[in-house]
């Protein structure tokens, strides 16, 4: 037997060991046990979760591929396919900011590069504990985003930032890369063709990130920053040659498959390979993996995370020509192994078997987990009528734009290069980001959202609210949404409350993408966010969503256009105040329900959004999120360079004059409208059955309601700029 | 006109200028890859944006040792037109075809935003579709494009008018506050005394179409573009 010290190392329980022992009629050996300990991680198994995941609706007209392979793909036309996937960096990059998080855009440019795309864009999803006390996180994560992104020439182009007390030791750091390539180019990672060669290319395999996914897959405590070895160091120039070389390798027909080297390194990537085929295996040797240390045992080599490596699938006798490509970018490649068909992975040290398992049990071999969930206390309910009544809202609009959840992010998104590739037409700051296709008139949106304060109080809800404002965002520029990654960032799910928040998140995200229609095509989900079982982050699920517009002369932005446009409110105002940032920061707390979300009534007002927009009707449109209809207001006025005159706001009862202009009601946009396009904008809201109001007139450079407050665009400006200058 | 676009490992700009040479101003184009000493008959060649060979001990240090830079600098001393942007004007000033340096911004950040530009030379093959102290709206995205050289060649650069392109407002006036970066004399761009080599920190190529924010940019290109048609014609 075992001793329990080993098997914690490997981060497997003695009943898994247990599993193990009876599916292989013989103890493994060590390097066998180090093999199974980092596939069976919770990071690589998905055994928490796997069976919740197959309640997500991941079918659809466009989709090419769902999840299972290395990133999804959708079709979305003039013969193109978008690849994309989001996914989490959390545990490194608590310990090691800039690495963690610089790597962490690495591997997931890899999964895209590994379906045969170009990677075309990058968003980062951030969650850090309040500024000044996690600066350490914030610089080094922000500072490690762009270290790598700038300079492997892929435009960052969106994401989000939040603060909050849940995650200072547990930062969230969620990347996702989206990728193009043609329809009929499109690659699976699959080791088909017994006798093809597998063909080992890019960086040299080190000692770095020995046990990273299993690392990934326990809480964090005292003794993690002596995991500092199993964060790995990421290299983007020598990434950005083996991009160029994928890509021309792509061009050739001596390849069957790209697999990404990530977590687990050569053992998961084979064994995910060949795991997709019925039947096969595979035989590596691991004393031809060219090393960049001396002294490696097979279990090294086998488990290292040394950054930017792929695994090549070649035609047998076409090693050479694949040899050719990568010498032209002075890459390494070599031959390690080829394909078999008897269902197992065999690693050979030259001629001596040094591990031999079976595929399946490798890749799908970890006994499902099966917790029980426990709802928590409900959160604190909330009274509007204990609220006193709003005295100054041109005050608090004040205090909510310099807020950091709310303020300016161009201090961050200006040290991102979002413009190489010549693609982006709008650029980060707004609702979605908007790339061109060159050579059509297609554009891809491309956004990630999720309000985890609405998930804290209500994980179902929050889910569905995440996916709905992704969509929102995306409506916004005139797309239509087209599909979803999502990054499931949670707590310990041993603990059943944790384990309950991934149920009803789950149960969320799904309703909410079967109602809006939008499949989700490939994700991530990170457990064991807390720190020595106290600080357990919000439920933090992220989507990613991208959406398509035909034409990219429609496309819409945030900011204001014309003086003396129209600017109305599209869809209507509940009296709500539950999750919202004005509580949070004119009141202090965190309490109620997340406002209530109407799937039908969302899909009915994106319609009549991109109906008008692709009429021609609107002149800009801008999503109400967080802080509600007047932060959304100001915003547009901010990113437009020009005020807005509105009547005194007079919410009918019970409407409250808080909560019309600081509820966070969803299914509501600001848009402005020149004054001859009304009517006919009437006439589609009524075919719609959408409410529209009117709230005033853009021009001049002040905000104002007219008896209520008055603020100069300077005034507005300087509280938003200032939010994260600490 | 034949544009040699020139490919080092770790450029990336060199699509970018590829796609506004070939598909915007409908030039010819062709992409020169560093290990070849020939520059493939080629009127203008661009040492287009990145980071060159990873630019991990100092930016352009190990670029201006590749064989296609001996190429191009005798290319320059016959009075070929080079043309340095971004990492390619680091590159150039590390080969010795300009004077200066470039060093990490002020701010100690990348930065990548609009910029404008103040433009101080006109009678240039790169320039010439400009008007007079024209001044257009060009994106910078660096980390390393504060200008610096010391106050000798700094006051013979001003004197003989190679300063080309100068921050500035949008209203034309160089001031401190237009400064993104810390250059000296917000200086954004520069020229070689005989006027064939121009390198410059911000990225023409990604402001030639109205869609991506805008067009001055393309000035740049059919400056030069149109100059070889002169040349035809005459």
């Amino acid at each position: 037997m075992v001793d329990s010290r080993r098997l914690r190392e490997v981060a497997l329980t003695p009943e898994e060991y247990r599993v193990i022992v009876e599916k292989l009629r013989r103890p493994p050996n060590a390097v066998e046990l180090g093999m199974l300990g980092v596939l069976w991680s919770e990071h690589c198994s998905y055994k928490t979760s796997k069976t919740l995941l197959r309640r997500l609706p991941s079918t659809g007209d466009a989709v090419l591929q769902g999840p299972g392979e290395n990133a999804g793909a959708v079709e979305i036309g003039s013969g193109w396919a978008a690849v994309f996937k989001i996914e989490s960096h959390n545990h490194p990059s608590a310990i090691e900011p800039y690495q963690g998080a610089a790597t962490g855009v690495g591997g997931i440019i890899r999964d895209v590069i590994a379906m045969g795309a170009r990677p075309i864009a990058l968003l980062d999803s951030l969650r850090f504990g309040p500024l000044p006390a996690s600066r350490h996180h914030f610089d080094g994560v922000v500072a490690g985003i762009g270290g790598y992104g700038n300079c492997i020439g892929i435009p960052t182009v969106g994401g989000e930032v939040y603060f909050d007390e849940c995650y200072a030791n547990n930062p969230i750091v969620n990347a996702m890369c989206v990728g193009l390539v043609r329809v009929d180019r499109l690659m699976r990672a699959r080791a088909e063709g017994t006798g093809n060669s597998l063909m080992l290319v890019g960086a040299d395999t080190g000692r770095d990130g020995i046990h990273g996914a299993s690392f990934a897959s326990v809480e964090l405590d005292e003794s993690s920053s002596e995991r500092r070895p199993a964060v790995q160091v990421g290299n983007p120039f020598l990434e950005k040659c083996l991009l160029e070389a994928c890509m021309d390798l792509a061009q050739t027909d001596a390849v069957v498959a790209v697999q990404d080297l990530g977590a687990a390194g050569l053992t998961s990537s084979v064994a995910e390979c060949a795991g997709r085929v019925a039947g096969a295996g595979a035989r590596v040797d691991v004393s031809l993996v060219p090393r960049r240390a001396r002294g490696m045992t097979p279990y090294d080599v086998m488990l290292s995370e040394s950054q930017e490596r792929m695994l090549v699938v070649v035609q047998r006798g076409r090693e050479s020509e694949v040899e050719r490509i990568f010498q032209t970018w002075d890459l390494t490649s070599a031959v390690i192994g080829d394909v078999t068909d008897d269902g197992h992975l065999t690693v050979f040290d030259q001629t001596q078997v040094v591990a031999r398992l079976p595929i399946d049990l490798l890749t799908d071999g970890a006994p499902p987990r099966r917790l029980a969930g426990i709802a928590p206390e409900p959160p604190p309910s909330l009274r509007l009528d204990s609220l006193p009544p709003l005295l100054d809202p041109g005050e608090s609009l004040l205090r909510l734009l310099a807020s950091p959840n709310l303020c300016s992010r161009r201090p961050i998104f200006r040290r991102y290069d979002h413009m190489v590739g010549d693609s982006t037409l709008v650029a980060p700051g707004g609702d979605a980001a908007l790339l061109r296709i060159k050579g059509t008139r297609l554009g891809l949106a491309l956004t990630t959202d999720c309000n985890a304060r609405y998930c804290h109080l209500d994980p179902n809800l929050g889910a569905q609210h995440a996916v709905a404002e992704a969509a929102r965002n995306i409506v916004a520029t005139g797309a239509r949404p087209l599909a979803v990654t999502d990054c499931l960032n949670l707590a310990n799910p041993d603990r059943p409350e944790v384990y309950w928040e991934l149920e009803e998140t789950i149960a969320g995200l799904a309703q909410a993408c079967r109602a809006l229609e939008v499949p989700i095509v490939s994700g991530n989900v990170s457990l064991y966010n807390d720190s020595s079982g106290t600080s357990a982050i919000h439920p933090t699920p992220v989507v990613g969503m991208i959406g398509v517009i035909d034409d990219y002369a429609h496309r819409l932005e945030v900011g204001f256009k014309h003086e003396g446009d129209f600017v109305l409110l599209v869809g209507s105002s509940l009296n709500d105040l539950g999750g919202s940032e004005y509580l949070k920061v004119e009141h202090g707390t965190v309490a109620g329900r997340p406002p209530a979300l109407d799937l039908t009534r969302e899909a009915a007002v994106n319609r009549l959004m991109l109906a008008a927009a692709k009429a021609g009707q609107l002149r800009s449109a801008h999503d109400c999120a967080d802080g509600g209809m007047l932060v959304a207001l100001a915003e547009c006025c901010l990113l437009g360079g020009m005020g807005v005159r509105c009547p005194a706001l007079r919410p009918e009862a019970p409407l409250r004059l808080d909560a019309a202009f600081f509820g966070e009601t969803p299914g509501r946009f600001i848009v402005s409208v020149a004054s001859r396009a009304m009517p006919e904008l009437q006439t589609l809201a009524r075919r719609h059955h959408v409410e529209i109001s009117l709230l005033g007139m853009a021009g001049g450079d002040t905000v104002e309601f007219e008896g209520q407050f008055r603020l100069s665009l300077d005034q507005i400006r300087q509280a938003w700029e200032g939010g994260l200058s600490f | 006109m034949k544009f040699g676009v020139v490919v080092f490992p770790g450029t990336w700009s060199d699509r970018d200028c590829g796609w506004v040479i070939d598909q915007v101003v409908g030039a010819q184009l062709q992409y020169l890859w560093h290990k070849d000493a020939d520059l493939k008959g080629s009127d203008c060649v661009i040492l287009p944006g990145g980071f060159a060979y990873g630019d991990y001990l100092r930016t352009g240090a190990i670029a201006r040792f590749a064989p296609v830079m001996q190429e191009i600098g005798e290319f320059a001393d016959r009075g070929g037109l080079v043309w340095g942007i971004c990492n390619g004007f680091q590159i150039l000033c590390e080969a010795g075809l300009l004077p200066g340096a470039l060093i990490r911004n002020a701010s100690l950040e990348y930065r990548c935003e609009w910029t404008h530009l103040a433009v101080e030379r006109t009678d240039l093959a790169f320039t010439s579709q400009c008007a007079e102290r024209e001044v257009i709206r060009v994106p910078i995205s660096h980390g390393e494009g504060s200008y610096f050289a010391d106050p000798a060649v700094l006051s013979r650069l001003e004197q003989s008018g190679q300063v080309v392109f100068r921050y500035c407002d949008s209203g034309g006036r160089v001031v401190p506050g237009a400064n993104p970066n810390g250059s000296l004399h917000n200086i954004a761009g520069i020229v070689n005394k005989r006027g064939n080599v121009l390198g410059m920190m911000p990225h023409p190529e990604r402001c030639a179409e109205p869609e991506l924010g805008g067009a001055d940019g393309l000035k740049l290109f059919r400056s030069v573009a149109g100059g070889a048609l002169k040349v035809l014609v005459s």
